[in-house]
């Protein structure tokens, strides 16, 4: 197949990876758009989630939150920046930030709130003040779900960011969209076999973080009940919607 | 029942919405067509590989790892791959409906085999002990009962995949996408709105429907207001 | 005491409805079986309870007579025929299965869980209407709950739901798993009381499994009281098993009230009386006096003319009285029939301010007295 020698010639071309277009300067801006994007709404779904789980409060509307995010189509916000704020990189990572909230919140708030209160209990009856009941057995515990819900918005990111380009953003997307439309099957295709691999090696990265932030003795399948209730399931989360 | 549309679609005219309801209209029927076969094709897949998981344990986290895997990959990496990979063309509708598919494999898989587990242990051995055979205690007992978490899975991934349905407006598809696609190209911000507003519309619209699917399947339990 | 070889007992008269033969069950991985080799005859009609302390395999053997376990050697005979020769599924619909849980489809309607095995056997729809309506009286429930689903039920009602489903078929065997150990105290003496009731209308072969001796007591023909592993140390019918427990295991299973357990499956008619100091009303106050020293009592109990009790007068108060008529006996603390437990009456007895039972007819007729030595010489007997 000729297409698949033109994309691995494309790929495995050294030219193709240096300078201000190649591949690897698309690898760099799109991972500062992805993490800028996540380090924003975890700067502000962190602490929130914290609140929500620890005070039961909104519980429920955190949940809601997230189900109502995942129904927005995304390509249509961003194109709709791209109206309003042509190439303009700010107002897109505050959109692609936003989207990330839903996710680290309801994971956040569900893996506190998740916290046996009988355990809580134990801690306070220890005589353990409240903000080291939180610090010491609340956050220890629900570590594995927030993880969780931020992997799934890094996923998330990782993949909007890539449509992203379609309204003038850089990164990995502009290669498919650019290739697309000059019809150079090579550069979609390595563009997109690219991206794949990006976020499959985050996703990797945050198994083995996840493995090791998880509090030994823990059992493994606590996550069973909480998968109708935590929207998006805690391993999942390439999808840019 | 898939709608037939119109041989030519209706075109955008003006910079308003007045006078476009039919082109609004038209593209959402697109987009449900696309979500309806996208999740038909995905709830295919997964309900064997589901009964797979579930009838036999240790196949469960290799199954469940093969999803996730593809749930990993970014929806336009995917579109694209399929669509040029495996032939499908980028010119129609069917990189995108396998696509979609893929990705609610994931998560109907998943609660497919939650269900089905979360059934009580006391309700399967009373099963068993009147005598009824494996296969129809699956089919009688505990099919039925696992669908309240069936049926959330479902309605996730329906809401996510009308949201996705329009990532195929990169390529000019994509339903609604099309919208975002035209809209974005001629400069007409109503365009767009519509097509947003239509397709969170439609993705509400569909939520609406499954809850009460739900509830008119499982008469026995109570209906919980705000539940998911 | 070492024990010896746990005979089984000779099984009371009537051809065999299930029998164990060395069966034996070793899970997995196990070191030991958890059940090792057990013989075990049930005749048709009885209820023989299978009791022991946890890790005796009861619920191990319970399951592998319809094969929910199925053995690792050994055979089980069900009405002469080798379980392993019918196909599992048509076994079970010819056995009845009650769960501790009750296990009833919450999906289905009380009356279509009922009627589940007869839809199993493919019966035409008026049958089983009519079955379902004939088990709903037969176990107690009220008809307007067929239209209901399980869980607007209470723990009590669903148990007795779980028995109707179990015996729809009419099986000729019925196995019961601790059926009533989830549900409170009283719905489970409730329960018992209704089981022993059907028991005496359907006469099923049952085989009971229970942790708590007093009910193996108070329901079964028969107890197979089971050491771990499934060892049989005795079979025997309760009283017999009471009166003569073969080893220390079966006396300390047993519990360390033994002969007051052996006092409840026994009845006043079953008891010796003994002469009780009775004077009618027109009795003097001498010779009421007298009366009580002849007997070594400091009371009278007084009768009327038809010789009904009225109560009993102190030894004190007949002072400046000329009749034992003038006086106001008190009422007895414990009067018994017949048909009265021992165990009732002994209660009765130590919380009486006299001491003693008086044993009436149904009009109320003295009839004789109870003593606590009375009590003795039926447990020594």
């Amino acid at each position: 197949m000729s297409t698949l020698s033109d994309t691995i010639g494309w790929l495995t071309t050294a030219e193709n990876w240096w300078g201000p277009t190649g591949i690897l300067q698309r690898i760099v801006e799109h991972l500062q758009y992805s993490l800028l994007a996540v380090g924003l709404a975890a700067l502000v779904a962190l602490p929130l989630g914290l609140v929500i789980g620890h005070t039961g409060r909104f519980e429920q509307g955190s949940v809601a939150l997230s189900g109502a995010a995942r129904a927005i189509p995304t390509l249509g916000l961003l194109v709709l920046l791209g109206r309003w704020y042509p190439v303009q990189v700010g107002p897109v990572i505050i959109v692609l930030a936003v989207l990330a909230i839903p996710p680290i919140l309801a994971n956040t708030a569900a893996g506190i709130g998740g916290v046996d209160p009988a355990v809580r209990d134990a801690a306070e009856g220890m005589g353990m003040t409240p903000t080291q009941v939180l610090t010491r057995v609340e956050v220890p515990l629900a570590a594995p779900l927030t993880l969780a819900g931020i992997r799934s918005a890094l996923l998330q990111v990782i993949a909007t960011a890539t449509i992203a380009a379609f309204a003038g953003l850089g990164g990995l997307g502009r290669f498919i969209i650019d290739g697309f439309a000059v019809r150079d099957e090579a550069r979609v295709y390595g563009g997109s076999i690219v991206v794949a691999a990006l976020a499959l090696v985050g996703e990797g990265l945050f198994v083995l973080a996840q493995r090791s932030a998880r509090p030994a003795g823990l059992p493994r399948r606590r996550a069973r009940l909480l998968s109708t209730t935590v929207p998006i399931p805690p391993t999942a989360g390439g999808v840019s919607t | 029942m898939i709608p037939v549309l119109a041989a030519r679609p209706p075109s955008w005219s003006g910079f308003g919405i007045d006078g476009n309801w039919d082109v609004v209209w038209y593209y959402t029927v697109a987009h449900l067509r696309i979500t309806a076969l996208a999740l038909a094709l995905g709830a295919a897949v997964a309900f064997p590989l589901g009964l797979a998981g579930y009838r036999w344990r240790r196949s469960y986290p290799g199954i469940l790892g093969v999803t996730n895997v593809l749930y990993t990959i970014p929806s336009l990496s995917l579109l694209v791959l399929l669509g040029l990979g495996f032939g499908l063309g980028l010119l129609n509708d069917r990189p995108l409906i396998v696509a979609l598919a893929i990705y609610t494999l994931a998560i109907l898989v998943r609660n497919l085999v939650e269900g089905l587990r979360g059934v009580p242990d006391s309700v399967k051995d009373a099963a068993a002990g009147v005598g009824y055979t494996p296969r129809r205690s699956l089919l009688a007992i505990e099919l039925p009962l696992a669908v309240p978490a069936i049926m959330a899975g479902f309605r996730v991934a329906a809401v996510s995949t009308i949201s996705l349905v329009s990532v195929g407006g990169v390529l000019g598809r994509g339903g609604l996408g099309f919208l975002f696609f035209e809209g974005f190209r001629r400069n007409r911000t109503s365009e767009i709105i519509a097509g947003i507003v239509a397709s969170v519309l439609l993705a509400v619209v569909v939520d609406i429907a499954l809850v009460l699917t739900r509830r008119v399947l499982t008469p026995w339990t109570p209906a919980r207001a705000g539940r998911r | 005491m070492t024990a010896p070889p746990a005979a089984t007992a000779d099984p009371p008269a009537g051809d065999v409805a299930i029998r164990l033969e060395r069966l034996t069950k070793t899970y997995p991985g196990a070191s030991r079986p958890a059940v090792d080799g057990l013989d075990l005859t049930i005749t048709r009609g009885e209820l023989v309870a299978l009791v022991g302390p946890s890790g005796c395999g009861k619920t191990t053997t319970l399951k592998m007579i319809n094969r929910l376990i199925e053995p690792t050697s050994g055979t089980v005979w069900v009405d002469g025929v080798d379980i392993r020769t019918r196909p599992t599924h048509e076994l079970r619909r010819g056995i009845g299965y009650v769960i501790q849980q009750a296990g009833l489809f919450p999906h289905r309607t009380v009356g279509d869980n009922i009627a589940t095995v007869p839809k199993l056997l493919g019966w035409d729809r008026g049958r089983i209407a009519a079955r379902v309506d004939e088990l709903a009286d037969l176990l107690r429930l009220d008809r307007g709950l067929l239209g209901r689903y399980p869980a607007a039920l209470s723990g009590g009602q669903q148990q007795r739901v779980g028995v109707a489903r179990a015996l729809a078929a009419d099986p000729p065997v019925l196995l019961m798993d601790e059926p009533y150990s989830a549900v409170d105290p009283i719905v489970r003496a409730q329960l018992q009381d209704e089981l022993l009731t059907l028991q005496r209308e359907v006469h099923k072969t049952i085989v009971f499994v229970t942790h708590d001796i007093d009910e193996a007591i108070k329901l079964a023909n028969r107890i197979a009281i089971l050491n771990v592993g499934g060892i049989l140390e005795q079979l025997d019918s309760p009283a017999e098993m009471l009166r003569a427990p073969r080893n220390d295991f079966v006396a300390d299973f047993l519990g360390d009230d033994r002969g007051i357990k052996r006092l409840s499956l026994m009845t006043v008619e079953d008891a010796s009386l003994s002469k009780g100091p009775v004077v009618a009303e027109s009795t003097t106050a001498a010779d009421a006096r007298d009366a009580m020293a002849a007997l070594g009592y400091d009371w009278v109990a007084v009768c009327d003319g038809d010789d009904r009790l009225r109560g009993w007068i102190g030894a004190a108060e007949l002072d400046g009285a000329d009749t034992v008529g003038e006086l106001t006996p008190k009422p007895f603390r414990a009067v018994v029939t017949a048909d009265t437990n021992l165990k009732a009456a002994l209660d009765g007895i130590v919380s009486s301010q006299t001491r003693v039972a008086m044993v009436v007819d149904a009009d109320g007729r003295y009839l004789g007295m109870l003593t606590v030595d009375d009590l003795a010489e039926g447990i020594v007997a």
